[in-house]
């Protein structure tokens, strides 16, 4: 009774995230745990951030008066206060919250768009597909940052609001990144068409837009976490970006990381480093974070890359990437998860 | 994955775009005309995108100006300009010029900005040299070491360093270098690409390059090739260490791959020293996948330098961008962005021709 496992066990056992970390070993283990331990923290606090901040991100006064500007880290301020006089342990609080709206809309967009157009492209092929591989080679090889910049002009033309601020982040985030999911799914779905279940389902009649949903749909949306998660981590750098150069949320809307590194350029000329180190330690943790877990389920995922209990050295490794593209010539092209980034 | 994929699925549908050249029987003349011809859709497309996505909030003279002139003045302005005609008329006019080399000019000073690419393109340059400097330096040989103890502890800590140097934002890891080296150490500048007194001494010069390294050269004063090259440091590392984490990943990769082939172990019972296996017998054949991603990092590599040039007020193409983009001069930002554009599609260009140079495969 005690060898067979609960049937709570079992489930537990196959959820997403707990499957790959009983699947994984040693070093891959230890990436993976650490990322998500990571990843973990900054969603907490994310959600709690009005319960773990000290202060309001945009509040410069107590009680007691003003906070007063660049206070060093201590006392009343652990982390000390910032140039415009905010505190920088609520300001880096409340910019998770920020960074992680931000992050769930810009993914969200574009993963249906990306989605709905790599399907179609995929699987009905002709002209539709030519020209929408040119266009996303083209979006793809230019500088991300640059056409977000682009799109952030467009939208909001230097927003203030917070829900607009966070939009118009996510949107020119968003315009950025479609063309990964479509490439992407865009392979996927060229790999899959010619499987025998789908000539079964075209011999039987079905309609070519239940083909597409049910069965294409269905199974090439495998890879989609693992991209979900590596452009997570890519959309929070370009948001950070976009803030470094201006077009961030204003400080009394809402708390961005970005702006607040570029606040801090002339503070660092002077010697006050806690204006930056903080924010940007807050980025590079949760980009760690996010990544390493990104990487370690695009190593589980590919058989050739996955750490085994007793690993074959000698085995090749051909591929190094569960993600890849195919091309108008057909010529496979894997993805480095880091590679593409402004 | 990848592998399972197969090559061809449907002929008629992926059929190869170099059949409609079959006439010229030199594969590489061949590849290099496709390749080049495909360089005006690439910016094409970039082009109509920004012009259409710059235009979809009004015109760029009530942008810059709206707030300083009146609505008479406004409209004269816009009328002289030619803002005020069909969106399409102004579409084709656009792109006619980009075709000509015209990239408009800015509202705000008047210049032209294809004057710009002379004035701070070569400070860009010069940057992205520096960076790619250090990434090679830095990269490939870690890279090199982590494919050898390829999951033992080197590895794992180069592995960790090189997704440490994807996560820091460029423009984080210069305000610690700064902070560190020009601010507590006192070792290196601060910020800009030379001295005010090396400057002046560049400037009169004739014949100036704008590579500042260059010039300095040329004036052959070893305290201004001090100078230039301590202003250049710390820009360099700030956007080398960044794209040399991607060369390292790369780098183990491939030598991983090449690491297990046959003659490698036929090299090793010849005797072979690891160092020589690693270094000649494994690197060589992995060189090529470098070479081309190297190619699309200048993507990468332009991205970051806006946001290092605006770090360390390096005067170049990035940091007029943000410039203008601050005094809202829309005309000089989709200006410089096509520019950049067109950079872009030439270097994947270039690349390509490299690579096929170099590697036979790529032609066929």
């Amino acid at each position: 009774m005690t060898t067979t496992p609960s049937r709570f066990v079992a489930v537990w056992r196959k959820l997403p995230i707990v499957h790959q970390v009983r699947q994984s070993v040693g070093l891959q283990r230890g990436m993976l745990v650490a990322g998500l331990i990571l990843t973990g923290i900054f969603l907490l606090t994310a959600l709690f951030a009005p319960l773990l901040a000290p202060y309001g991100f945009s509040q410069l006064r107590d009680d007691e008066g003003s906070f007063g500007a660049q206070v060093p880290p201590g006392g009343q301020h652990i982390l000390g206060t910032t140039v415009g006089g905010y505190d920088v342990l609520s300001r880096v609080i409340w910019g998770s919250r920020t960074a992680l709206l931000v992050i769930v809309v810009a993914v969200a967009l574009s993963i249906f768009a990306g989605v709905l157009l790599g399907l179609v492209s995929g699987y009905l092929g002709s002209w539709i597909d030519r020209v929408l591989v040119v266009i996303s080679d083209a979006v793809y090889a230019f500088p991300t940052l640059l056409l977000a910049i682009v799109a952030a002009i467009a939208i909001s033309g230097g927003q203030s609001s917070f829900w607009g601020g966070v939009f118009a982040a996510a949107v020119s985030i968003t315009v950025v990144y479609i063309p990964q999911y479509f490439r992407v799914i865009r392979a996927e779905t060229v790999r899959i068409k010619s499987e025998a279940y789908v000539e079964s389902a075209k011999v039987i009649g079905s309609s070519t837009p239940r083909i597409m949903f049910r069965h294409v749909f269905r199974n090439a949306t495998r890879t989609l976490p693992l991209i979900f998660t590596l452009n997570s981590s890519e959309a929070i750098l370009t948001l950070a970006g976009l803030g470094f150069l201006g077009f961030g949320i204003e400080p009394s809307a809402a708390a961005e990381w970005g702006y607040d590194l570029n606040k801090s350029i002339s503070d660092v000329t002077s010697g006050i480093w806690w204006t930056s180190l903080f924010p940007g330690l807050a980025i590079v943790l949760v980009v760690l974070g996010i990544t390493l877990v990104g990487e370690s389920l695009n190593d589980l995922a590919d058989p050739r890359l996955r750490t085994r209990r007793r690993a074959d050295q000698s085995a090749p490794v051909l591929e190094t990437a569960a993600l890849s593209t195919v091309d108008l010539d057909g010529d496979v092209n894997s993805i480095d998860p880091l590679e593409a980034r402004s | 994955m990848s592998q399972s994929a197969p090559a061809v699925i449907n002929p008629a549908q992926s059929e190869p775009p170099t059949r409609r050249f079959r006439g010229i029987t030199n594969p590489l003349a061949r590849f290099l005309i496709v390749r080049f011809i495909l360089i005006f859709p690439t910016v094409f497309i970039l082009v109509t995108m920004v012009f259409l996505l710059m235009r979809s909030i009004g015109d760029p003279i009530t942008a810059a100006l709206g707030d300083r002139l009146t609505a008479a003045q406004l409209a004269e302005r816009i009328s002289a300009a030619g803002y005020d005609r069909p969106l399409l008329v102004q579409y084709f006019e656009y792109l006619g010029q980009v075709f000509t080399g015209n990239f408009g000019t800015a509202i705000t000073d008047g210049r032209p900005v294809s004057e710009l690419l002379v004035t701070y393109g070569s400070a860009t340059l010069e940057l992205a040299f520096y960076a790619v400097l250090v990434a090679l330096v830095v990269g490939i040989p870690l890279g090199m070491v982590a494919a050898y103890f390829r999951d033992k502890w080197p590895d794992a800590v180069l592995r960790v360093a090189a997704i440490l140097a994807y996560a820091t934002p460029v423009f984080f890891a210069g305000l610690l270098l700064k902070l560190v080296f020009a601010v507590w150490l006192k070792v290196l500048p601060v910020a800009g690409r030379a001295s005010t007194r090396t400057e002046l001494q560049l400037t009169s010069l004739d014949n100036k390059s704008g590579i500042y390294l260059i010039d300095a050269f040329r004036l052959g004063s070893p305290a201004a090739i001090g100078d230039v090259l301590s202003h250049a440091v710390l820009p360099g590392l700030a956007l080398g260490l960044l794209t040399a984490g991607i060369f390292l990943r790369l780098v183990r990769t491939n030598v991983i791959g090449s690491l297990s082939m046959d003659y490698v172990d036929a090299a090793r019972s010849r005797g072979v020293s690891e160092y020589r296996l690693v270094r000649k017998h494994a690197y060589k054949p992995a060189l090529i996948p470098i070479i081309t991603v190297i190619g699309l990092q200048i993507a990468l590599l332009l991205g970051g330098a806006v946001l290092t040039e605006t770090t360390f007020e390096w005067k170049g193409l990035g940091f007029k961008l943000v410039e203008y983009l601050g005094a809202r001069d829309f005309v000089a930002v989709q200006g410089i962005v096509v520019l950049l554009a067109v950079i872009v599609a030439l270097t994947n260009f270039i690349v390509d021709i490299i690579a096929a140079i170099i590697d036979p495969r790529v032609r066929y």
